[in-house]
């Protein structure tokens, strides 16, 4: 195990950490939030100081292979986290560290859960830091480090896709273009260009301008820390559709972006993850929207609640316009279900993913045809090209390990708090697809606060298990990848 | 420069490598994926699964868009279609890999049909390759420089030579020749030695002479071979036959040996001079009945590296003067000198650094007056297995380095400026020569030196 370069790893993390935190003290001085500015300042140093320590650590040739890679991102997460929350810790807004933690685990998973009870007692320069996390967290910071910093440090340079694979979402990591620092910045520029044009719309549909930045940024990222206390409730249905139709588009593969930018549009176009990802959206819809119109006056807004809804839960987002808590169960239900679907590979957002399923699905109905007929040769195929057995394989080992996560942890839940059956299913499987919100003392109107401190670390751990797609922090904590014996 | 690599073979893979190296966009093609997966994780470059000479793999590729297509996989015929597809895309640079002795009298009605720049035959240009080491067999490795006007020749200093103990400075009266010991490579650690370098024997050392020069150069350091008579070729491939026919050229005695009957059968008839011996070239009497001992050079070409460094051993063992051992696995070229063996060529090798070259002289051809304004790297060549670089440039007009002597430019540590050639004439440089405006020059330097550019290799701001 290469420890040098992971440790030179973490220092650039931590001062770009630094870096990112700067506005925020800008944020403070507009508000003229004097309590604020401290606190960050302290961070801030301490970040750069220790970063710029870490990150002289001298260097040896044995070079970064995948282990590393994937323990760098895992670790890399969990220093962001826990420097993250110092602001909002040594600010006194949340006393509790353990609390202060689980809610920067939740923002740069782009979770969206809070312990707050009170959003709105938080200073703005604090709820700029907190919507921020989202942002950074949704296309990951060690993408982002790719596109600014030069990473290789061997001549080949192929170790970068190692980091990358480790913290982009999906089944299959691809690189857009020949080399991974233009990767890097084609998805941060779509990301940051998409953002921007989300904010104008905010403004332009009449949302006051700190509301509009962190609303962009909780979209951006798929996060859906709100700064009021009823989430997106209280803007108008102008605003409400643009954030539903926001959220929708950061749950697309951003290589359809790319594509479209590229004037592929056909292929674009035919990718049969978009088509399913949409697909989804536009039936469940439909079904909550007759589901829940006898609880409306109005159909309209109606069909806008379960458009907002389903788009905020499959894209992982969490924001909310009405309370689905109250919804009959079927709507309920379908959520719960979209939940665990997720987004599209290559977006922002959490789940298992529609192309994971895609591919189980596709792969359960060869099983049932190499029954039928044993002798039969069949390959699976997505988008005209067959998928890679070391994918499929991956894909059913990732869909058996996430449910064994999700039950052992709440299996550990019951057992520490021992809340009902809903509120205990559906907080860890509002955690490990990073949504946000679940149903019942978790819903849209709850939070978690009431958990226990032990509860809350276990959630932690289980948002950024969902958020790195269980693999890297599986390593982090398997004995064997530390032993020296073994490279590649 | 965007460059699409076909075939993600041996060549294919360490062309994907030399090409990232020197910062160029690559995307590789391959049919296996695996294959593909190696070099992904290997070299940060874009991969692209399927065949190569398919128009909708080329367009996921890109080669529309791309500058340099290079076709390297193990088939002549997909190669040449590559190159075809890509053109109909719009690649602005073709070259394509074609080893079929059969195709190699039609390459130029080829090129010119399916407008091609280049293909390359692995197998002549290792025969060639050979072909020039036979011609001075003193030196163990030759670089050309400036259309052949200057040459960088790599000498091993035996342990009876008049250099042995000497400083470099006392060792222009030994060499006689306007020539310049640039670097030094002593058991695998690499100098770029100044005047007070003491030379041992066992040195390894690089020269830059004149072209024209170089057997004067011989003659001072006692170097004198006689010249080569008789060669024997141990295996009867494509390599073996092209070399044949060179040296048939000149009038040397060729012995081939081969083990395929059908085989010698056809090297018979196409080398009617030569005498061509059917059996196993690792049996020690065959060998030795065929006169091993008496042979001026023996070059080993058989399939497997391994035997072919058993055979150069064993005759190594029986004091032949010249061996030159063919090695596909390159990364093990170190241990091999170790063992004595001293000349080698590998065609993967040779193939990959000519079309680096083409690479380099296209790249440069778009942005020569950049280059020769700016002063940046022309042409690199690496020499003692990579520790050390030959750099080619340009001396750009507006230098604050210009008219004065080298005496009184500082340069770095480990930069040396090998040569000088202005207006068709080679300059040895000494203390006293300057740079001027138009100039080309050679500088050697360890590669662990970040040079882009001319003014890089001076020691601090003049």
């Amino acid at each position: 195990m290469n420890f040098r370069v992971i440790a030179k790893y973490m220092g650039r993390i931590l001062q770009l950490e630094g870096i990112f935190m700067t506005p925020a003290i800008l944020v403070a001085l507009i508000y003229k939030e004097t309590g604020t500015i401290i606190p960050f300042i302290a961070t801030i140093m301490l970040c750069e100081l220790l970063g710029y320590l870490l990150a002289k650590v001298k260097q040896n040739d044995e070079g970064i292979y995948a282990k590393e890679g994937y323990i760098s991102v895992a670790l890399g997460w969990i220093i962001l986290s826990l420097f993250g929350c110092l602001p909002f810790y040594f600010s006194g807004y949340i006393p509790n560290f353990i609390d202060a933690l689980f809610e920067t685990v939740s923002g740069f998973t782009t979770t969206g859960s809070s312990i707050l009870t009170d959003v709105e007692a938080l200073a703005n320069s604090m709820l700029y830091w907190r919507s921020f996390t989202h942002w950074l967290g949704g296309m990951g910071v060690l993408v982002f480090l790719m596109a600014v910093v030069p990473m290789s440090n061997t001549k080949g340079g192929g170790e970068g896709l190692q980091l990358m694979r480790a913290e982009s979402p999906g089944p299959t990591v691809g690189k857009m273009t020949p080399t991974l620092k233009d990767t890097a910045r084609v998805l941060y520029t779509i990301y940051f260009a998409m953002t921007v044009i989300l904010f104008v719309a905010l403004v332009i549909a009449g949302m006051p301008v700190f509301d509009s930045i962190t609303t962009a940024f909780g979209t951006a990222g798929t996060g859906g820390f709100g700064i009021k206390g009823n989430s997106m409730d209280g803007y108008s249905n102008l605003i409400q559709f643009i954030v539903a139709i926001g959220m929708m588009a950061f749950g697309i593969n951003f290589s359809i972006y790319y594509l479209v930018i590229m004037k592929k549009l056909n292929e674009a176009f035919s990718n049969e993850e978009l088509k399913c990802y949409l697909g989804i959206i536009a039936v469940a819809t439909i079904l909550i929207f007759f589901n829940i119109k006898h609880i409306y006056d109005n159909s309209g807004v109606a069909l806008l609640d379960s458009f907002f809804s389903v788009s905020s839960i499959i894209t992982t987002t969490g924001f909310a316009t009405a309370n689905f808590d109250m919804w009959p169960q079927l709507s309920r239900f379908i959520l719960v279900a979209i939940m665990i679907s997720g987004a599209s590979a290559g977006s922002t957002g959490g789940g298992v993913k529609v192309s994971r399923l895609m591919i189980l699905l596709k792969t359960i109905k060869r099983e049932i045809q190499s029954v039928i007929r044993p002798r039969a040769v069949k390959t699976v195929m997505m988008d005209g090209k067959p998928i890679n057995e070391a994918v499929i394989r991956n894909t059913l080992s990732y869909f058996a390990v996430y449910w064994f996560i999700a039950i052992g942890s709440m299996f550990l839940l019951f057992a520490l708090d021992g809340f009902d059956t809903e509120t205990t299913v559906t907080s860890v499987m509002a955690c490990i697809n990073n949504i946000g919100p679940g149903l019942n003392m978790v819903g849209p109107v709850g939070n978690f606060s009431m958990f226990s401190p032990v509860s809350k670390l276990l959630l932690s751990l289980n948002m950024l298990i969902g958020r790195l797609e269980i693999w890297p922090m599986l390593l982090l904590f398997s004995p064997s990848v530390y032993k020296n014996t073994t490279k590649r | 420069m965007k460059v699409v690599v076909v075939g993600g073979g041996k060549v294919g893979q360490l062309l994907t490598q030399l090409l990232v190296e020197e910062d160029h966009d690559v995307v590789a093609i391959d049919n296996r994926e695996d294959i593909l997966e190696l070099i992904q994780t290997n070299y940060d470059v874009a991969v692209v699964h399927g065949n190569g000479a398919t128009v909708e793999v080329q367009t996921e590729a890109g080669v529309g868009e791309s500058d340099l297509l290079i076709a390297a996989t193990s088939s002549d015929e997909v190669n040449l279609l590559c190159c075809v597809v890509a053109n109909m895309l719009g690649a602005t640079h073709t070259v394509a890999r074609v080893r079929n002795p059969e195709y190699d009298h039609q390459i130029e009605f080829l090129r010119q049909k399916l407008g091609m720049d280049i293909a390359l035959n692995p197998e002549k240009a290792t025969a060639r390759e050979v072909f020039r080491m036979l011609q001075y067999p003193s030196f163990l490795k030759r670089d050309s420089f400036a259309q052949g006007r200057v040459e960088l020749v790599e000498i091993k200093i035996p342990d009876d030579s008049a250099l042995v103990g000497k400083k470099l400075m006392e060792s222009k009266d030994i060499l006689r020749v306007n020539a310049l010991i640039c670097v030094v490579d002593r058991d695998g650690d690499v100098f770029i030695p100044d005047g007070h370098f003491v030379l041992q024997a066992g040195d390894r050392i690089m020269v830059a002479a004149e072209g024209a020069k170089l057997i004067n150069l011989m003659r001072s350091l006692k170097l004198t071979k006689k010249p080569i008579r008789d060669v024997m070729v141990v295996g009867g491939g494509h390599i073996s036959r092209y070399l044949a026919q060179l040296l048939e050229k000149s009038r040397v005695n060729v012995t081939i040996i081969e083990q395929d009957r059908a085989k010698c059968e056809e090297l018979s008839t196409e080398l009617p001079k030569a005498t061509i011996i059917h059996g196993n070239g690792t049996d020690q009497e065959l060998l030795l009945s065929e006169g091993i001992r008496d042979m001026d050079a023996v070059i080993t070409l058989t399939g497997m590296d391994e035997e072919n460094m058993i055979i150069s051993m064993f005759a190594n063992s029986l004091d032949v003067p010249k061996t030159v051992t063919k090695i596909n696995r390159t990364e093990y070229i170190n241990v091999l000198t170790k063992a004595g063996i001293d000349t080698t060529v590998s065609p993967k090798l040779l193939v990959a650094n000519e079309i680096m070259r083409y690479v380099r002289t296209i790249y440069h051809d778009e942005s020569e007056l950049y280059c020769s304004l700016s002063g940046k790297v022309e042409t690199l060549y690496r020499l003692a297995n990579g520790k050390a670089e030959a750099l080619g440039f340009t001396v750009p007009v507006d230098g604050n380095y210009l008219g004065k002597t080298l005496m009184e430019l500082k340069l770095k540590p480990n930069v040396l400026i090998a040569s000088i050639i202005r207006n068709y004439e080679v300059i040895i440089p000494k203390g006293s020569d300057c740079l001027m405006p138009g100039d080309s020059i050679v500088v050697v330097t360890t590669s662990d030196q970040a040079i882009i550019k001319l003014s890089d290799i001076f020691a601090s701001e003049i």
